[in-house]
């Protein structure tokens, strides 16, 4: 018995449009037509010798990008080309991202040149505490924007001087909503989760872990205390981002910095 | 959200392909949307009744065709429809999958010029 034979396969997207032209199913109707376009439908009839119209159907496949996915793109190419590597950090509001990236400065920034676009909706306060002598820092307040988009880094971005930078940190608005929605040109997305939240965050807050490439369990010197399920935490964050890394850590004992050094060392744009 | 802006990109995107059809007026605009898109369709109808009267596309029919999410199963091997929500269990060994094959759709597939 012969199998059937395989569909032929669709092309992702076709490299130009085709066009086939279709008669009018409305040929020979004597109904009076009404609604959208009947003006031009009839005028149509009434030219037509053999009672048939055309009407022109066009396969494009056009991707709609957004604008801010447009210059996000232009982010992206403008970060490759200046050999550095981006990471979007994001997670709620005091899960620890300043903090973090305080001491990765301090040590990580010591021997490897970093930056730090820092966004919150009003307030210098974290550009204040993140500047460092060694380290290009700019803050975006946003006014009552709830996330950073890629407009933002670029105008931000240009208003350092990157030169003989890899990592430039781009630390979110703490929102683990909107955030998800706003490719920044970001190549690394960092989505924080600390043992103050809930084990379960991951799972009433999907699209920002799906998106994520690297997790970091942070605080984890007070889970005990708190009573915070590690394991339950990790279980829920496999389960929606099985694609990440998971790394997990303390920004005040240190635990775990070592890790999310190598990650970054692995990532880190070559100069 | 962000769905006025895309559908103000797709009445530019439309515009350009009208001119280089010779139409000066769209009937009928097919649009092909990923479950996983992150676009709410019912607020991308409202931005298209919104921003289409006195367009080229006044009138127009606005159709939009769902592409369900599938995900890649690597230890089986195989693509299985991932329904909805985000976790993404293979049916067959249960593992979690973090790759997506399909659903992130989000486009006009197809144009009708009267």
């Amino acid at each position: 018995m012969n199998s059937p034979a395989p569909l032929p396969a669709t092309p992702e997207s076709a490299p130009d449009y085709r066009i086939h032209a279709l008669t009018g199913a409305a040929t020979g109707s004597t109904r009076d037509l009404s609604g959208p376009l009947s003006a031009e439908i009839t005028a149509a009839f009434a030219a037509s010798p053999d009672g048939e119209i055309a009407v022109r159907s066009v396969d494009v496949n056009i991707p709609l990008l957004e604008k801010n996915d447009i210059l996000a793109e232009r982010n992206r190419g403008y970060f490759l080309g200046r050999g550095l590597t981006a990471l979007n950090l994001v997670s709620s509001p005091g899960a620890g991202k300043t903090t973090l990236l305080e001491r990765t400065l301090d040590e990580f920034g010591r021997q490897n040149r970093c930056a730090v676009l820092v966004g919150d909706l009003e307030t210098d306060n974290d550009g204040i505490r993140l500047s460092r002598p060694h380290a290009p820092v700019a803050q975006i307040t946003t006014g009552t924007v709830c996330h950073l988009d890629a407009g933002m880094i670029a105008r931000a971005a240009q208003s350092i001087d990157l030169d003989g930078v890899r990592i430039l940190f781009i630390e979110n608005v703490g929102n683990l909503v909107c955030p998800a929605s706003f490719d920044l040109g970001e190549q690394v997305r960092v989505v924080l989760l600390s043992t103050t939240e809930g084990e379960d965050k991951p799972l009433k807050y999907p699209p920002i872990f799906k998106s994520a490439n690297l997790v970091l369990l942070t605080k984890v010197d007070v889970a005990d205390v708190l009573g915070f399920k590690r394991d339950v935490a990790v279980e829920n964050i496999r389960r929606i981002a099985p694609q990440a890394q998971i790394i997990q850590l303390s920004a005040r004992t240190g635990e775990g910095m070592a890790e999310w050094y190598a990650f970054l060392q692995a990532r880190a744009g070559r100069r | 959200m962000h769905e006025v802006g895309i559908m103000q990109s797709a009445l530019d995107a439309i515009r350009q392909q009208a001119v280089n059809h010779n139409a000066t007026r769209v009937s009928r605009i097919v649009l092909r949307i990923g479950t996983l898109a992150g676009v709410d369709q019912e607020a991308l109808r409202f931005a298209y009744e919104a921003l289409t009267p006195g367009s080229l596309a006044d009138g127009a029919v606005l159709e939009i065709e769902t592409v369900p999410a599938r995900a890649y199963c690597a230890s089986c091997r195989t693509e299985f429809g991932a329904g909805r929500g985000f976790i993404f269990e293979c049916p067959q060994c249960h593992a979690f999958s973090g790759e997506i094959r399909a659903g992130r759709e989000l486009g006009i597939a197809r144009l009708e010029f009267p």
